[in-house]
């Protein structure tokens, strides 16, 4: 069997149902064995669009994406969604052709050092050397990207060791003695929680994407059921912790009723009551979640009177930005499934919270995120996000570009379930939103998927919609369609004097024919009162469709810290 | 999982950060790795990356032929060494770590010395070298090469005692280490 076909075997024992990628010259046996290889391949437009989908791919279903792709440019446009997979944890396995290992080093034609290029941004690597090593590098690629804190193993694979012949013997086990992640979490360490948080009489929960990947949203709701934690989530834990619960009269339209125990997002333009909570806890119960700068604001004025309880699968980011009082290395699913049956021996008191649900739902009633609507039939972005909601009955899986628009979708959809929200968190991509929402579509095709894009970030990976069109993909993609690079305008106008400098994109291009010429839908939506009906309509669409929906040009994002300061000088 | 929580009560006055704190001291790292390609540049790698310095990095083989060990110092006044340690843990290809405390250590580095010196320099050069248990390993008429070995305290004080004469180059292998007792490093 050639190394190549052993390559389909081995996807196939690792459950991958589909591959995104775009043959070239060093990757054509690999791409000669998918025509018998019984493995379905989406030919994607640019290998960025298929490493972003199958990022999309494994953040919807919580399995590995795969994405292909040749040697040399190949390989460098697989560098952006490989540096957003190692900054938001996301399981992927990249394959990548090579050269002929006689060509290796010689400048040879589409060579580039992929290994090298991508060392920096990858949990591992494998060069394959030689084409018995192969299935066990697979095997070993997709055990790394999905264990312990996952992220993206990259294969390298070179023209001449993909074709040729191998004994081929199914792998069953790895071996990697370097690599034994630690999931359980310390009992002593998980009952000393348990004791922090009954003595506490201002705690938080604060959860992050690490409470996704492990897939302990049951877990964390069932622990902050335990006795009224507030909780908060990161931009990447969004629908870890319900924002609704069902109301008392049901879920009409499948809309709930705010969960009383949600204080919605935090950081940077999280809510005040979040960020106000932060600031005055006495006992932050850090899960899955890693501190980094957005959350945080000015470090040194960051929660001042809160004690640190920190759970985390990767033991680095334990005391990395913020010292741990009660660190625990463990999978947060495990972790928080003991904790509760820790905290629930002890027996607190849950009156000793009453006080501080006082204060912070004084916050949320003081400090809602509001906005003002205009007068007449121009959009507000806000409620842009608010009409997709109540379109879509909060049921939609939403994807995101990286900007404003981002920013309101996290505000303002209240994500009821986890694998909802797809972004960009980390590495901020402009450009994520539509290729990972073709993605989440493929993994996910009984449920439907909305893009939420900016004008100038949808254009970085609009080729796409060709590989939606062929497909028959059917992504919804709302262009909230303001003519500017939103943020960067933001904080143009709030932070250098109001001087734009070149964030104006103008009306370019003319987005209803941009997506007829890709044999795509194309809608465009101006009036708010028929907003709701009109996303309705563009839903109701078979197939894929891109909507240019105008909304205020100049409207800032708020609430918000400005970068380096601290939560209680949040404005806006 | 033992029996369930106690009332005991708690104090959160009382809990201490599990600190990060610079130890102001050197720390010699003793890392066992897979002997395959590439892995030297992962951990270089991640030291730039992350702003670490690395003040000496040593690499050889030990008594198994898959297995290297990489022997580097890191200076803990500028790095939090547990953070140093468990980015390096992150590496698969890295199987153990030992941050060698320096009381149970035997530390060792070999330097050459190629010191200018006339035949009037030559014999209380050669005195020095004897002091610090030196060889001389090779004489032409104007410069003399030694062989110095020791912890970096003693190299560092012959390199002193030297320059005096006109040191033309030097050399330092950087530390090894192993740890004392029975135990393995």
């Amino acid at each position: 069997m050639r190394a190549v076909d052993a390559l389909m075997e081995c996807l196939k024992a690792e459950g991958v149902d589909v591959v995104f990628g775009l043959p070239g010259g060093a990757n054509l046996p690999t791409y000669d064995a998918f025509v018998n290889g019984g493995i379905r391949h989406i030919l994607v437009r640019h290998e960025a669009g298929g490493g972003h989908a199958a990022e999309g791919y494994a953040k919807a279903t919580g399995k590995v994406g795969v994405a292909f792709a040749t040697s040399g440019p190949g390989a460098t446009n697989l560098i952006t969604p490989i540096c957003d997979a190692m900054m938001d944890s996301v399981p992927c396995v990249f394959i990548t052709g090579q050269v002929r290992t006689d060509l290796l080093g010689t400048d040879g034609f589409q060579e580039a050092d992929t290994i090298g290029i991508t060392m920096p941004v990858v949990k591992h690597s494998f060069m394959i050397q030689h084409p018995q090593e192969l299935p066990r590098a697979i095997h070993e690629a997709f055990y790394i990207a999905r264990s312990g804190r996952p992220g993206p193993v990259l294969v390298d694979f070179p023209l001449d060791l993909s074709r040729a012949e191998i004994d081929y013997e199914p792998v069953t086990d790895v071996h990697l003695p370097g690599y034994q992640p630690k999931i359980e979490g310390n009992q002593k360490q998980i009952r000393q929680a348990a004791k922090a948080l009954a003595a506490s009489q201002r705690p938080v929960i604060y959860a992050g994407g690490g409470v996704v990947n492990a897939n302990g949203a049951a877990e964390l709701t069932e622990f902050a059921a335990s006795d009224r934690f507030p909780v908060t989530c990161t931009l990447m834990g969004l629908g870890a912790f319900p924002a609704t619960v069902e109301g008392a009269e049901g879920r009409e339209g499948g809309l709930g009723d705010p969960n009383p125990q949600w204080l919605g997002m935090l950081g940077m333009h999280g809510t005040r009551a979040a960020n106000y909570a932060m600031d005055e806890a006495d006992l932050i119960c850090a899960v899955g979640a890693r501190f980094d700068d957005r959350i945080t604001g000015k470090l040194s004025e960051f929660a001042p009177r809160a004690k640190f309880i920190h759970i985390d699968v990767d033991p680095a980011e334990i005391s990395k930005n913020v010292p741990a009082h009660i660190p625990i290395v463990g999978d947060a699913r495990n972790v928080l499934a003991k904790l509760v049956i820790e905290y629930r021996a002890i027996g607190a008191d849950p009156a000793r919270l009453d006080a501080w649900w006082a204060r912070i739902d004084g916050w949320k009633a003081k400090y809602p995120l509001a906005y003002e609507d205009t007068t007449d039939t121009e959009i507000k972005p806000q409620y842009m996000i608010r009409a997709l909601y109540e379109a879509t009955g909060g049921e939609a899986i939403i994807t995101s570009d990286v900007g404003q628009h981002q920013m309101w979708a996290a505000q303002l959809y209240d994500f009821p379930a986890p694998r909802r929200w797809i972004n960009s968190g980390g590495l901020g991509t402009m450009g994520f939103g539509l290729p990972a929402a073709m993605g989440a579509a493929v993994g996910c095709p009984d449920r439907l998927v909305c893009c939420v894009a900016g004008d100038g970030s949808v254009q970085m990976n609009a080729q796409e919609l060709a590989t939606c069109a062929q497909n028959n993909i059917p992504i919804k993609v709302f262009i909230m369609n303001n003519g500017y690079l939103g943020m960067v305008r933001q904080w143009q106008e709030l932070f250098w004097d109001g001087k734009y400098s070149h964030v104006d994109m103008g009306e370019f291009p003319d987005f209803v024919k941009l997506a007829e010429a890709y044999g795509v839908t194309g809608m465009r939506f101006t009036d708010k009162h028929t907003l709701v009906d009109d996303i309705k309509r563009a839903i109701a669409v078979e197939g894929p469709v891109l909507v240019d929906v105008r909304v205020t040009r100049e409207e800032n994002t708020y609430p918000m810290i400005p970068a380096g300061m601290a939560a209680r000088e949040m404005v806006g | 999982m033992g029996e369930p929580g106690t009332k005991e009560p708690l104090s959160l006055e009382e809990l201490e950060a599990s600190t990060n704190m610079r130890t102001g001291r050197k720390h010699v790292l003793s890392i066992l790795v897979e002997n395959k390609s590439g892995v030297l540049t992962r951990i270089a790698g991640l030291f730039a990356r992350r702003g670490f310095n690395i003040s000496t990095l040593t690499v050889g083989p030990t008594e198994d032929v898959q297995i290297s060990r990489v022997t580097l110092t890191v200076d803990g006044a500028l790095h939090p060494i547990d953070q140093v340690t468990k980015q390096l843990h992150k590496l698969i290809n890295v199987l153990k770590i030992r941050d060698l405390e320096p009381a149970d250590t035997v530390a060792r580095e070999l330097a050459l010395f190629k010191v200018s010196a006339d035949g009037t320099q030559r014999g209380e050069l050669m005195q020095i070298a004897e002091i610090f248990r030196g060889k001389v390993v090779d004489v032409t008429k104007r410069a003399v090469i030694i062989e110095v070995t020791g912890t970096t305290d003693k190299i560092e004080a012959f390199e002193t005692m030297v320059r005096p004469f006109g040191l033309i180059e030097m050399m330092r292998t950087g530390e090894i280490a192993i740890s004392r007792g029975r135990t393995e490093t």
